[in-house]
């Protein structure tokens, strides 16, 4: 009985499955435990005071109990409730598209502060921001490479020669860029421009203040958003669902006029 | 339960399948049948078919119904140019008994839900709109519910709806009766500051 019997943490809340008549099965992601399973009693209750501060999509602060099987959440304060990114469907779809990306990638009870403070902050940026594609790009990468997924972007991942400033080739599976030569022999190389090598170096050490910085053309974004993505699935080998409700937005053209998303 | 007799252990089969009851209720609700009078045991019997037989979906608003058009539907008092949106068929109950509502239901049998990857076509969207067409709807009142999903499937169903022209509302938010101020979290108090009425 070392642990005490109540703790207290920050949480951001990722995803909800309704128990019974009333009560809510969260999935949380803390910065002291990483992703825990906690239990909402009453949630589900009109006037329940844990109500909204257990919603997806919340920074909340949370008092637990810990429970034999389960640990049930006493005690709720908003810390941040994205409430911009709430009222807006792009940015509220992109927010369940972040959320279901770290339920998939991360195993309960693994700590992982690094990865709390990208989600926290690309929470803050997306409710904040409009420049929605680089945030997402941006954190699609960092989410890698917290992950133990960087690409390898200096040197060609089979001859160890340093990359030349032209066309090189991305390879999901070697985990890096790839050298025109060497490329020819991997099947499964997708071509790289210049300008995205040097914006995914960029980010590599960069913090968001700077990343947001890049300009990011059309073609450009795609390329960037087709590599990662590519990757994101080689290594997930499974659907990420809320990925198929940004097409079906997409393709419905429900996208504003005024904004380039992709 | 090889010792109870076979028709009694079909029935504990059948009566643990239901929600929220374990082996040993349905065998308490079985002997409590089997010492009810027959008449009662017949009713029950009955109801569980009539449901099964008579009840299916209006064809207008998707509500459970015993006819169609559902009672609502047809109701000529109703006024056919509001429609009000809900998740589910047992969210229109409480709100007839309001008395507030002169208008006609539209049942979505769902919200959208990304993360499960839920989209809007398993959703009665499409006959939503459908029902938009002819141009008689003047206000569509959204009354999903207050929770991340039902927004998605507002905000969704905001985009389409508004570009004909037709004034979409949506149900207002903010603090229920008997709650605490000092407990409610940060989107319910703003909307419910945003939302205040002049106290008169």
């Amino acid at each position: 009985m070392s642990s005490p019997r109540n703790y207290q943490t920050q949480a951001i809340i990722l995803k909800q499955i309704k128990l019974g008549e009333f009560d809510k099965l969260l999935a949380i992601y803390t910065p002291e435990f990483g992703k825990l399973q906690a239990l909402a009693k009453g949630a589900c209750r009109p006037g329940s005071k844990l109500g909204g501060n257990v919603e997806p999509l919340t920074h909340s602060l949370l008092f637990l109990a810990r429970g034999r099987k389960l640990d049930i959440i006493t005690q709720s304060q908003t810390i941040d409730g994205f409430l911009g990114l709430k009222s807006d469907l792009w940015r509220l779809s992109y927010g369940f598209y972040i959320l279901e990306l770290i339920d998939l990638f991360t195993m309960e009870n693994s700590v992982n502060r690094p990865l709390f403070d990208l989600l926290l902050e690309t929470l803050h940026r997306l409710n904040e921001a409009d420049n929605d594609q680089i945030i997402l790009r941006y954190f699609e990468f960092n989410l890698l490479c917290h992950l133990g997924y960087r690409p390898q972007l200096k040197r060609c991942v089979i001859c160890n020669s340093y990359l030349k400033p032209q066309a090189n080739f991305f390879s999901c599976r070697q985990g890096g860029v790839l050298c025109p030569l060497c490329a020819q022999k991997e099947t499964a190389a997708h071509p790289l421009s210049v300008d995205a090598l040097k914006v995914l170096r960029l980010w590599e050490s960069c913090d968001y203040t700077m990343a947001v910085r890049v300009k990011l053309k059309p073609e450009l974004s795609w390329e960037l958003r087709q590599v990662l993505q590519d990757y994101i699935k080689y290594h997930l080998q499974q659907e990420v669902k809320s990925m198929r409700w940004l097409e079906e937005l997409k393709k419905l053209s429900l996208v504003d006029s005024n904004s380039s998303r992709h | 339960m090889s010792s109870l007799a076979e028709p009694v252990a079909k029935l504990v089969r059948e009566l643990s399948k239901l929600p929220g009851i374990g082996p040993k209720s349905a065998q308490r609700l079985t002997y409590y049948l089997l010492r009810s009078p027959d008449e009662e045991a017949k009713t029950l019997a009955e109801a569980i078919l009539a449901l099964k037989e008579k009840i299916s979906l209006c064809s207008i608003c998707f509500n459970i119904t015993d006819c169609d058009p559902c009672p609502i539907c047809q109701d000529k008092k109703r006024d056919y140019s509001i429609i009000c949106v809900v998740e589910k068929p047992s969210d229109i109950m409480p709100l007839e008994r309001t008395g507030k509502y002169n208008g006609v239901y539209h049942v979505l049998h769902g919200t959208i839900n990304p993360a499960e990857g839920r989209g809007p076509e398993e959703l009665k969207i499409k006959e939503l709109l459908s029902r938009l067409q002819n141009g008689a709807v003047k206000e569509v009142i959204l009354a999903t519910n207050p929770n991340i999903e039902g927004e998605t499937t507002a905000l969704y169903l905001q985009r389409l709806i508004v570009p004909l022209g037709i004034r979409v509302s949506r149900l207002a938010r903010g603090l229920p009766f008997g709650a605490e101020l000092e407990y409610a979290d940060d989107m319910t108090l703003s909307q419910a500051l945003e939302g205040r009425q002049v106290f008169q």
